[in-house]
């Protein structure tokens, strides 16, 4: 049964990528992109969203076919067709969504993606073999646990098992920290650096996060539109180097300056909270937070710790388990109606599903808060579809969407467009409590220092903002007092000026509470 | 008092055999769409195949003389009938359900128009197996006259539950129905696996039509299927896409269809029709405790569309 290659026989190829090219009808999403990655090194692949990196990875897993350029390995030019083909060639992928089958188990996901698997399975030798394989390895996992029981780090350990039981001598990790708490990444990325020291694999980790690449990476190449832009080794270069090759010569605008107020009334006052998942089972557990008018507070976790479901909460999208929020002193019971009232805004986590109707109007869009109420509407009937245009125009020139027009469907937009056209609904008539998860999730570096300013902005004129995000370093840089929140409760406080990287992380991996 | 004891002790046997002899086309539906659902795809149309299996069998029966034959050709007239559905739905922005209803239409007014000369001869029937030989009652030995093919849907829920934990055929529909992007990184072909569960999955539906009017109630007409091929859909949700549980929930449809005739055996004759309609209100009942607007259903196949 073991007829799968021996991990520590096969050296990883040497790999030379020539003038690779794919374009989507007159889109050229990659141009000419040539490099080299020579066995055991750790190459990583920097660029914003849209560079091409994934295009890149695509062309050479098989998933697309590249219209010019090649691939060489071991000095052989090869056809890469398709995924089989690219795993045959000891090509493997961890893919940034896991690929995993959940109502599996760990055993289970490990021997299907065997291409030599019989057809009756032979459990008790697979067993064995994969006892024997995982021993040789510098982490394990119980083989008989359910995937939709396993942590996300435990999910991408699993994806790269995968890979390296398939054979696969080039690993290709799709910004594999981006689900991760800061130790568990470090630990992942510590031990694929430690793999191709030892030379038994070579690493392309495609990321935005210069700290990854300058801690883990020998060699970088950077992609901007399609392009290669800079290429060298890591220790060579300064982080303003590489800054400057992702974003071009414009540099993100800076978040605006942060006007100290003082300690404003409570808006958002939440206790013992209880929510439940779409299982039934509790998600948010007895939480406590409070959000005072003119500050920040960020809610720092690991997705899937019950911050969807809360945020759902708010919205008026989930039912209370037990415990009810309160907003400036009163009960809120999440209506249109209250929310309308007191000056409660929304923007949730991917936007375009959850705060837009993705066939309307970019105008229409816009106008969903008010539609009902003059101007743009008549004796609370008739819409007047030029009072919801004139709003929409003087709407996307303030908040720069970039759309064919007030009339184009939303869903036509790019995802910071989305984002600029919720943002500019809730914040058009200001807001008093401000509901954010994930903002910049996706976005690129222009975007996302946009709406960021956006959202100090609004602080400082006085709003209560609650941001909830996945992103730590977003979390730090924007929050005036930093939450933790793990296994549906808050779990850590700190204020802005005493928090420390190490603390928050240590705190949105414990288990429990 | 004592007359009463024994009355409702035939009652409890004659629904227990009711269950055996009913639950047939009710288990080979409802595992026919279990390997269906675990593909990622809804067959609702199965009704319509278990129609056409009924008429296709009884036809083939008649003119040949062979029950067997009939169950035979059942199961590929289902099978046919399901690739239809399958070939629709692999076509972009089509909607399972959608589909599924129509071949239920469809597969019914098929199955009325061809088996019109049907009607009225007689087709041979499937013979029994006698398991009831060591009781000197009547109501005992006619309960325990099993069907062969009860005996091969048991073994084919248990053969199914073993092949979908330990042979590649298995993991595979499991990962297609599961997980569409696990399934096109491991370099699966989606529409061809997802066609074939709903193939095989017709062809069993076709097989459980044939029950129908080569055994029991073993003849042909309009009024033969009484929805027991949605109703399978709705045990498969209450079975949990699991095959044993499956043959259980089959049995207890069964039974809820069996009360009413056994009520009559010992003479309870009022609310007939009421008793009729009790499997109608077990899947209505079983839905509505297995549904929650709180909950996504437990051990539901990820990219089936209800689950969605």
């Amino acid at each position: 049964m073991t007829h799968l290659p021996d991990p520590a026989k096969k050296p990883p190829p040497k790999v030379e990528i020539w003038k690779l090219t794919k374009r989507f009808g007159s889109f050229t999403a990659l141009d000419e992109v040539s490099f080299k990655i020579a066995p055991g090194r750790f190459h990583a692949l920097l660029g914003e969203n849209g560079a091409g990196k994934s295009t890149l990875v695509k062309c050479l897993m098989g998933t697309y076919r590249a219209d010019g350029g090649s691939v060489v390995l071991d000095a052989a030019e090869v056809e890469i067709s398709s995924p089989r083909a690219a795993q045959r060639l000891g090509l493997g992928m961890v893919y940034q969504h896991f690929t995993l089958v959940p109502s599996m188990t760990v055993a289970e996901n490990l021997v299907l993606g065997d291409p030599d698997l019989t057809q009756v399975i032979d459990w008790p030798a697979q067993r064995a073999s994969l006892e024997a394989f995982l021993a040789d390895m510098p982490f394990r996992l119980d083989l008989d646990r359910l995937v939709s029981s396993l942590s996300a780090g435990e999910k991408q350990k699993l994806e790269i098992l995968k890979q390296l039981r398939l054979g696969s001598r080039l690993l290709i990790l799709d910004e594999p920290t981006s689900v991760l708490t800061p130790d568990e990444a470090d630990q992942i990325l510590g031990l694929m650096r430690r793999l191709t020291d030892e030379g038994r694999i070579s690493v392309v980790l495609i990321s935005h996060k210069l700290r990854e690449v300058e801690a883990y990476a020998d060699e970088v190449t950077v992609l901007r539109q399609g392009k290669l832009v800079g290429q060298g080794r890591v220790a060579d270069l300064s982080r303003d180097d590489m800054v400057r090759m992702m974003v071009g010569d414009e540099p993100p605008a800076q978040v605006s300056a942060r006007e100290s107020s003082g300690e404003g009334a409570v808006m958002l006052d939440v206790q013992a909270l209880c929510v439940d998942n779409d299982k039934g089972l509790p998600a948010v557990r007895d939480l406590d937070l409070q959000v005072r008018a003119g500050e920040i507070v960020g809610v720092a976790g690991i997705s899937g710790n019950g911050q969807t479901e809360f945020v759902e909460v708010l919205a008026g999208q989930r039912a209370i388990a037990g415990g009810q929020p309160v907003v400036a002193g009163e009960p809120y019971h999440r209506t249109r109606t209250e929310m309308r009232a007191r000056g409660i805004k929304l923007l949730p986590e991917a936007p375009l599903q959850n705060a837009c109707v993705r066939g309307m109007s970019v105008a229409e869009n816009l106008s969903l808060r008010r539609f009902d109420e003059a101007p743009m509407s008549r004796a609370g009937f008739w819409l007047n579809r030029r009072a919801m245009r004139a709003r929409a125009t003087e709407l996307i020139a303030q908040f720069r969407v970039k759309t064919q027009g007030p009339d184009a469907p939303i869903e036509t937009l790019s995802g910071g467009n989305v984002q600029r056209t919720v943002l500019a609904r809730e914040l058009a008539d200001g807001a008093n409590l401000l509901i954010v998860q994930n903002p910049c999730f996706g976005l690129d570096l222009k975007a996302v220092a946009e709406i960021r300013q956006r959202i100090v902005e609004a602080r400082n004129g006085g709003t209560a903002v609650l941001l909830l995000s996945e992103d730590l370093d977003e979390i730090l840089e924007l929050s005036d007092r930093i939450l933790v929140m793990s296994e549906g409760r808050i779990v850590y406080e700190t204020t802005r000026d005493a928090a420390r990287v190490q603390d928050i992380g240590r705190h949105m991996a414990q288990e429990g509470a | 008092m004592e007359g009463t004891d024994i009355s409702w002790w035939s009652v409890l046997i004659a629904v227990i055999g009711g269950a055996i002899r009913v639950s047939t086309p009710y288990l080979f539906v409802s595992l026919g769409e279990t390997i269906t659902e675990k593909s990622g795809r809804v067959n609702l149309g199965l009704e319509g195949v278990l129609v056409m299996g009924a008429m296709s069998g009884y036809a083939t029966a008649v003119l040949t003389g062979e029950p067997w034959l009939g169950v035979l050709v059942a199961g590929c007239a289902g099978a046919l009938l399901s690739l239809v559905h399958a070939l629709v739905c692999n076509l972009p922005r089509v909607n399972d359900i959608a589909v599924g209803i129509a071949l239920f239409i469809f597969g019914t007014g098929l199955a009325f128009f061809l088996g019109k000369p049907f009607i009225n001869p007689s087709a041979p029937r499937l013979p029994d197996i006698d398991l009831g030989w060591w009781s000197a009652s009547p109501q005992v030995q006619s309960a325990l006259k099993i069907n062969m093919l009860f005996v091969i849907g048991f073994v084919l829920a248990l053969g199914l539950a073993w092949a979908l934990k330990t042979t590649r055929w298995g993991l595979v529909l499991r990962t297609v129905g599961d997980s569409e992007e696990a399934a096109q990184a491991l370099g699966y072909n989606i529409a061809r696996v997802r066609t074939l569960g709903t193939v095989a999955g017709g062809f069993l539906s076709g097989v459980g039509g044939s029950y129908l009017s080569l055994y029991y109630p073993g003849t042909w007409n309009e009024g033969l299927s009484s929805g027991q091929g949605l109703m399978a859909v709705a045990l498969v949700i209450f079975a949990r896409w699991d095959p044993i549980r499956c043959f259980y929930a089959s049995l207890l449809f069964g039974g809820a269809t069996a009360l009413g005739p056994a009520l009559q055996t010992v003479g309870i004759t009022a609310n007939y029709y009421l008793y009729g309609a009790a499997p109608y209100f077990l899947t209505l009942a079983l839905l509505i405790y297995s549904s929650s607007p709180k909950r996504a259903l437990e051990g539901a196949p990820g990219e089936v569309s209800i689950n969605r």
